[in-house]
């Protein structure tokens, strides 16, 4: 019995928290290097191993991408991911390259027909949660990393978003109840 | 600063304030008279007479004792239904009606209006006029929040998806703290608020001043800091009426000189605090989904110098 608890705080001590830095270096406004001048061309990216990103192994960094990918409005034009007036981004085809240096690329450049570049707009460390939550959406970082549907983006709408149930006032007033009646 | 379920400054908080004494009152005279009575019966004397006596006597005195146990009981359940029944019924045609959206960890305060140019929205600050009711209609962004200001009524959840609604009516002016009391992330405990209680007269004149855009920068250094300002990250999460800022998941900082604190009760509002929150908002709220900035003296001054001019 003694061995088994001491056993157990043996594995306990091999939990491991994982660390979340929240001081992120700031976005450099205004002052960001001259844009890269690279050839834009269509199909695979640069040959070679491109940089890999560690968010793609965070689940917390995927899901905070997963939050910014709305709150920046990429849905706007990507919808989740289906695509509406920008490509689609869960299907495997990848105009500019499907590694996290080109996406990235993507996001601080822009790219011609519309993607606007975000450039000083959105903190580094952020733009990489993106690139990491967008990946995810083409299957790309793994399955355990990647975060669930929506709600909205099942086929059975959630108990609480159910449909047939208005959100109810607790209590009418009165007065109304008299001019009802 | 009121902050006190014991110092009622609503109608709401004054039931709920009345309640908690006659529980308080009821509870204490009942443990009083146990202890007495298990005292009698530890230091007493024998009761003296035949066995059948003592049997009867003790089975009046048990049966007694639960029929009044029973009978406080369910007093207690009226007085708490009544109570509760009160407390939902505060009723008015001539209210206030105020869309109140949790979101982690700060409080968009919307005042609603048929038409959609004069609804105004501030952040972490709810004013209200001393003896009107407002119904506030609660929801969330993102996870579960609940809306408490002790002086002024109990809590009521803010749930994503779904619109609560509860009554407030503050009966004397003051400043009331608020808080999240349901714990909704790592900074639940940075996620205050103000309720400014004030008469009539000048919460409609806050609220003309609050709708009104953001006003013009009235020196060259005001228009820098703008210019900062909107081609800066900080435009694409924030909304200053009045400029191209549009941003809808941060606080509207149309007005953002005119507020108590920033960050959600974190900090007091003022040039030094507000300079310390925008260079490194992780240090005072570490885990906030503001991103630090690097700005330089002569991009901060001026911004500092425009937002100062928000009131």
């Amino acid at each position: 019995m003694k061995i088994l608890v001491v056993l157990a705080l043996l594995a306990a001590v091999a939990c491991e928290r994982e660390d979340r830095s929240f001081r992120s270096p700031p976005p450099a406004t205004g002052r960001s290097p001259a844009p890269t001048l690279s050839a834009l061309t269509p199909g695979p990216g640069p040959s070679g191993a491109p940089p890999g990103n560690p968010y793609d192994e965070s689940a917390y960094a995927v899901s905070e991408g997963k939050r910014l990918y709305e709150w920046f409005n990429c849905v706007g034009c990507h919808a989740h991911g289906g695509g509406g007036m920008g490509p689609a981004l869960i299907d495997d085809q990848w105009i500019y390259g499907d590694a996290p240096a080109n996406i990235y690329a993507t996001i601080v450049e822009g790219r011609p027909n519309g993607m606007p570049s975000f450039r000083g707009k959105i903190p580094d460390d952020q733009i990489w949660e993106i690139v990491a939550y967008v990946r995810s959406l083409g299957g790309l970082v793994r399955g355990d990393v990647a975060s669930g549907r929506d709600d909205h983006l099942h086929g059975k709408s959630s108990e609480q978003a159910s449909p047939g149930q208005p959100p109810q006032q607790a209590f009418v007033p009165p007065a109304s109840q008299e001019q009802t009646r | 600063m009121t902050h006190s379920v014991l110092d009622p400054a609503g109608i709401q908080a004054a039931r709920i304030d009345g309640l908690w004494w006659l529980l308080l009152g009821v509870c204490t005279a009942v443990y009083v008279l146990v202890i007495l009575a298990l005292a009698r019966a530890v230091f007493g004397r024998r009761p003296a007479g035949s066995p059948e006596r003592v049997e009867r006597r003790v089975t009046i005195a048990v049966t007694a004792a639960t029929a009044t146990t029973a009978a406080i009981l369910l007093a207690l359940i009226v007085a708490s239904a009544l109570t509760s029944r009160a407390l939902a019924s505060l009723a008015t045609d001539k209210g206030l009606s105020v869309e109140l959206t949790g979101h982690q960890w700060w409080w968009e305060v919307t005042y609603e209006d048929p038409t959609p140019s004069r609804r105004v929205t501030t952040a972490n600050e709810l004013h209200v006029p001393v003896g009107v009711p407002v119904l506030l209609k609660l929801t969330s962004r993102d996870v579960i929040h609940s809306f408490w200001a002790p002086s002024l009524h109990g809590k009521t959840d803010l749930i994503p998806g779904l619109v609560t609604t509860t009554w407030i009516r503050a009966d004397r002016p003051g400043v009331h703290r608020g808080l999240c009391a349901e714990f909704c992330g790592v900074q639940h405990a940075h996620m205050d608020f103000v309720v400014v209680a004030e008469p009539r007269d000048r919460f409609d004149a806050w609220l003309a001043r609050e709708r009104a855009p953001a006003p013009e920068p009235a020196t060259d250094e005001q228009a820098r800091g703008r210019d900062v300002f909107l081609h800066a990250p900080c435009a694409m999460c924030h909304a200053v009426r009045g400029t191209p800022a549009a941003g809808t998941v941060a606080p509207d900082l149309t007005h953002v000189a005119s507020r108590r604190t920033l960050a959600a009760g974190t900090l007091p509002n003022g040039p030094g605090a507000l300079a310390g929150w925008l260079l490194d908002p992780q240090r005072v709220k570490p885990g906030n989904h503001m991103p630090p900035s690097a700005l330089s003296a002569d991009e901060l001054t001026p911004l500092l110098a425009w937002l100062g001019s928000l009131g």
